[in-house]
């Protein structure tokens, strides 16, 4: 089947907007993408969101995004997988284009978090787990994490300053990502000496709460010669697959495989015709920076229980044989839940036609991995863009 | 906040939250809580298990930015507890300081109150685990 390609990027920069409304957010990161992509209407609008019915109360997102981008009288839906519910509507827009249904198809993930009490965003992000065995004991998605750190250092004998090169690695990028939300290095012990928020999760472990919208436009090939985009133009999902594992962490059989995140990659790595190592920069969920170090085990870059080494290492700098989170991935650049996967799928793009900023820009990158972690690893994106 | 109808919610869950009744298959797969479906072998011959309520500290943290809801009772530990009979459980530790928590502390099950909702709201009790009491030296 042919692979839908990626012909346009936008987004707003990550962060604290008191003044602005989610609408406002997901209409210029979509009018953003359209622009970039040379076109004034689309067939089709997918937008990931995670929690807006809780943050803000408005759902049907659909409607509301597309009416006031002013985009008729089009289909529109929003696609939820909690936390990886942007990398999900990325893979609804592409296999409505692969199914020859729809032609142009507009995806924008977009989430409003800074408009709730904090406590109250706790909870909301809390939903994402199962809200009779988990959420009603008491447990944040800090807290579930935390367990499973734990568990990690204690199996495999790392320290919290192991893990804590993680989030080292992804602020350094994130200080030359201009729609980072914390454009700021940081060293070790600003890590190590952050207060606790969930032992033994301490606040630098943990990415932030933030708003943010981001958008990409998907077409066919034959399309994209269509509308004049230029090959270069062009970046292809040559690969994509999702998966489910138990939604309470209790029911799992290992506590420390992203089972999800294992079948889903195995799948999207099948469909692109390529393996880990022809991966040139990987986009993993660092919502905490354990979740880094098994994202890589479950992708096949390192082996069970070594993720952490390659932090411990420097392989995933910039310069390392797996560069991840190039642009700060969700601990620098800003992790607004519902938008994240799409935030992704835009920097990988970014990455793939050499436009990434200095410095943190992969050198000859031809294939990136996006991968978008839904609850504690039960709802797992992986996407393969690749050039054309 | 909206106030979810929480009356009819919890008490669909008593038999559990109460006396840990979780589920055993046909082909003797223990699962807690108790489901229609056996998650390990597919079968639909599940019935009702109580199990003992001794278990072993598989993982713990200590949560100090709770959702709403718990604010009340911040900091306080939170734990995966292996049941004797293999399943895992989710649930508050009580009665321990938290340097005291350690992998494979044997704990046991109680039952206490885990929260409580506005004026016009319930109040939820459910099980928690403490640290094994023994017997005082004489």
């Amino acid at each position: 089947m042919e692979k839908p390609v990626i012909i346009g990027v936008g987004m707003v920069p990550v962060g604290e907007h008191w003044r602005v409304s989610l609408r406002d957010m997901a209409v210029e990161a979509l009018l953003n993408a359209m622009e970039d992509a040379g076109i004034d209407k689309v067939d089709s609008l997918y937008v990931g969101n995670m929690a807006s019915g809780s943050f803000i109360e408005q759902e049907n997102l659909g409607a509301l995004i597309a009416d006031w981008a002013g985009l008729g009288n089009i289909p529109a839906v929003k696609v939820e997988a909690a936390c990886g519910s942007g990398g999900a509507a990325v893979q609804e827009g592409a296999k409505a284009v692969m199914s020859g249904l729809e032609d142009v198809v507009a995806v924008v993930g977009v989430e409003k978090m800074t408009d709730a009490w904090p406590s109250d965003a706790t909870r909301f992000l809390g939903y994402a787990a199962d809200a009779e065995w988990e959420l009603f004991h008491g447990a944040s998605f800090v807290a579930l994490n935390a367990l499973i750190m734990r568990l990690y250092m204690k199996t495999y004998g790392y320290t919290e300053e192991d893990l804590a090169h993680f989030a080292v690695n992804a602020h350094r990028n994130g200080a030359k990502n201009p729609y980072a939300m914390f454009k700021k290095e940081i060293k070790l012990e600003t890590v190590l000496n952050s207060p606790y928020v969930a032992d033994p999760i301490k606040l630098f472990d943990a990415a932030p709460m933030c708003d943010g919208a981001a958008a990409v436009i998907i077409t066919s090939k034959e399309k994209a010669k269509e509308l004049g985009v230029p090959k270069e133009g062009m970046v292809e999902l040559a690969g994509f697959w999702r998966a489910i594992d138990t939604i309470n962490l209790a029911n799992r059989e290992d506590f420390l495989t992203l089972k999800a995140a294992k079948v889903a990659a195995e799948k999207a790595y099948k469909m692109a015709g390529v393996t880990a190592k022809d991966i040139d920069f990987f986009e993993v969920h660092d919502a905490f920076t354990v979740m880094a170090a098994l994202s890589l085990e479950a992708l096949g870059v390192a082996e069970k229980g070594k993720g952490a080494m390659l932090a411990k290492e420097g392989q995933i700098a910039i310069d390392g044989d797996y560069p991840i989170q190039t642009m700060g991935g969700l601990k620098a650049r800003g992790h607004p839940v519902g938008a994240t996967g799409v935030y992704q799928t835009v920097e990988a793009v970014l990455q793939l036609r050499g436009e990434a900023p200095e410095g943190i820009q992969v050198p000859d990158a031809e294939v990136g991995l996006t991968q978008n972690i839904g609850g504690t690893g039960s709802n797992i994106t992986v996407n393969i863009l690749r050039r054309v | 906040m909206g106030k979810p109808m929480q009356v009819a919610r919890h008490w669909r869950h008593f038999e559990e939250k109460y006396a840990l009744i979780g589920g055993k298959c046909e082909n003797g797969h223990l699962m807690f809580p108790y489901r229609e479906i056996c998650p390990v072998c597919g079968s639909r011959n599940v019935e009702k298990h109580k199990f003992s309520g001794k278990g072993k500290v598989v993982s713990w943290t200590i949560v100090r930015n709770p959702p709403s809801g718990f604010e009340y009772y911040k900091p306080y530990p939170l734990a995966l507890v292996q049941l004797e009979e293999g399943p895992v459980v989710l649930a508050q530790l009580t009665d321990v300081e938290p340097e005291e928590i350690d992998f494979g502390m044997e704990v046991e099950m109680v039952t206490r109150k885990v929260r409580e909702f506005d004026e016009d709201g319930i109040i939820l009790y459910a099980y928690k685990f403490r640290p094994v009491l023994k017997p005082q030296k004489e």
